[in-house]
């Protein structure tokens, strides 16, 4: 059974239509990675998962019971809010001290429990993030471009543990990131977004495409060269999805 | 023991107190202090009405804090530019209170007591009324506490664990104005945002830990209540404000303590 689908999902923001008409979902265990250029509606699609967006059309099912964790794109705790590591693992519900310590630790970020959150690095706080995320020992985990103020090094290693996490508690993980090429082999799917679903499909295959040979064979810029190439000509005729089809 | 005005003001102080302590840390952890003003500018109406219809004026200031509470909330779920339409709403409800209380009866000679309460003055029914409400707010707060909590920090981290964070924000919206209602005897309808964030604002130096600052402020409330009930004594000054004057210097002595402490 999928953890989550979502068919025709059309979500608007302020008014403005953000996604429009797309179909989504996670089975058990998989690792899914969404790309897409910024304002695509990456965030959106991730928040309308979690609940916080009600959708305008469509319908999202998700399994009975399913638990989330999710880390957001970026989260601002007031300064008149004292807040240590400790304390945020333990919203919503109190843990225990040793819990919290392991789950720091599988984090990667076991030297934090007593620091106040205002304290923390950029990397540090997402480390803290995914570590309340997996408290709730999730069936699915949400990431919000969660190698956001990581180097390049630092990215690669956070994916190789995504990947050590999944395979301990077999949840399933979506993930948004610009590092196409650094998720690749992480991955057991891609699907870029632009408003809606551009196109999707195994990373090793996409990995081994003559387009995506030209495209990602260097570094960075070939990610986002990859996003210039599907938008450019997918965007002014309604057939973008029919795209897929050299990827696949 | 409650024969003797003075006790009779000093547990109602403590009443307040210990209901505004830990709202107003939600009211200072949710940029909220605005939604405190209009809500208690708005009871001035309540009182108005209260005594044109010959109500209990705790009814009366209860139904509007409530209505005008719930106004607010839903203007913020709508995602208005809300600085400007709450400094509106809580000025002209204020304004609007402040005229329609003119056309009362009588009313008019009281006006100062419920613009800056009149705690020496509070009745053994009154006292009851103080710590119900207080005592539910405290409830209220320790009840939802985590799950306020949650939704403070992250509306979405709070959908993502099964919270509905629209909830929450009614159930802050409904402690807000059971503590307006329960507080316009204190200090009136003017200075409850003052009793609301000031004991917040000087226990967040001293704290590491949300629990540790509402029990803080909480404590500071406690002693800026009797304090300034004292110094209205010796001086002949207004209960009410002095009150919030002491708190006022309670937060300048923290806030230098931690300047100086870096
Ligand atoms: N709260 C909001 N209100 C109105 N528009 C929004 C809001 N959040 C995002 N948007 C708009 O929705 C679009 C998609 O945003 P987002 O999902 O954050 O994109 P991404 O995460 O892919 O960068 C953008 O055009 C953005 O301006
Ligand atoms: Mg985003």
């Amino acid at each position: 059974m999928r953890l989550i689908e979502a068919k025709g999902m059309t979500v608007a923001l302020a008014g403005q239509v953000v996604l429009r008409d797309v179909d989504f979902h996670v089975d058990p265990g998989e690792i899914v990675t969404i790309v897409g250029p910024n304002g695509s509606g990456k965030s959106t699609l991730l928040r309308t998962l979690i609940g916080a967006l009600r959708p305008e059309a469509g319908e999202i099912r998700r399994k009975p019971d399913l638990r989330l964790g999710y880390v957001p794109q970026k989260l601002q705790i007031d300064a008149t809010l004292p807040l240590t590591v400790g304390r945020f693992l333990s919203l919503p519900r109190r843990i225990a001290a040793a819990q919290a310590q392991a789950a720091l630790d599988e984090a990667g970020a076991g030297t934090l429990t007593d620091r106040p959150m205002a304290d923390l690095s950029g990397g540090q706080f997402q480390r803290v993030l995914l570590a309340r995320a997996l408290l709730g020992r999730p069936d699915l985990l949400l990431l919000d471009e969660p190698t956001q103020g990581l180097d390049q090094p630092g990215s690669a290693a956070f994916y190789r543990q995504i990947e050590q996490i999944r395979a301990r508690l077999g949840c399933a993980v979506v993930m948004v990131s610009h590092e196409l090429h650094v998720v690749m082999s992480a991955s057991d799917r891609v699907v870029c977004l632009n408003g809606h679903v551009c196109c999707q499909g195994h990373p090793e295959t996409v990995a081994q495409a003559a387009e995506y040979r030209a495209l990602f064979g260097t570094g960075t810029h070939g990610a986002l060269a990859l996003y210039r190439h599907e938008h450019s000509h997918s965007h002014d005729h309604d057939h973008s999805h029919d795209h897929t089809d050299h990827v696949h | 023991m409650l024969d003797d005005f003075l006790v009779r003001a000093a547990l109602a102080g403590l009443g307040l107190a210990l209901a505004a302590a830990p709202l107003g840390c939600f009211v200072s952890w949710r940029r909220m202090a605005y939604f405190g003003d209009a809500t208690a500018h708005a009871a001035i109406l309540g009182v108005a009405l209260a005594l044109a219809l010959s109500l209990p004026v705790f009814a009366g200031t209860l139904a509007v804090a409530l209505l005008m509470a719930l106004l607010v909330g839903t203007l913020s779920e709508r995602g208005l530019a809300l600085d400007t339409v709450l400094g509106v709403l809580a000025h002209g409800a204020l304004a609007v209170g402040l005229v329609a209380i003119t056309f009362v009866p009588g009313a008019r000679l009281d006006l100062s007591a419920y613009l800056f309460g009149d705690i020496l003055a509070v009745t053994p029914a009154d006292l009851a009324v103080i710590w119900g409400g207080g005592l539910a707010v405290s409830a209220l707060m320790v009840w939802r506490w985590q799950a306020l909590l949650t939704t403070t920090v992250s509306p979405d981290l709070a959908w993502a664990s099964g919270l509905d964070p629209r909830r929450e924000q009614r159930i802050l919206t409904v402690a807000l104005a059971l503590t307006v209602a329960v507080a316009i005897k204190v200090v009136g309808v003017l200075l409850i945002g003052a009793m609301l964030l000031i004991p917040a604002a000087a226990a967040r130096p001293f704290s590491r830990t949300p629990e540790r600052m509402a029990l803080l402020a909480a404590a500071i409330g406690a002693v800026s209540a009797l304090a300034g009930l004292q110094m209205a004594l010796w001086f002949d000054t207004p209960a009410g404000p002095s009150m919030v004057c002491v708190a006022a210097a309670i937060f300048a002595v923290s806030a230098a303590a931690s300047a100086l402490r870096g």
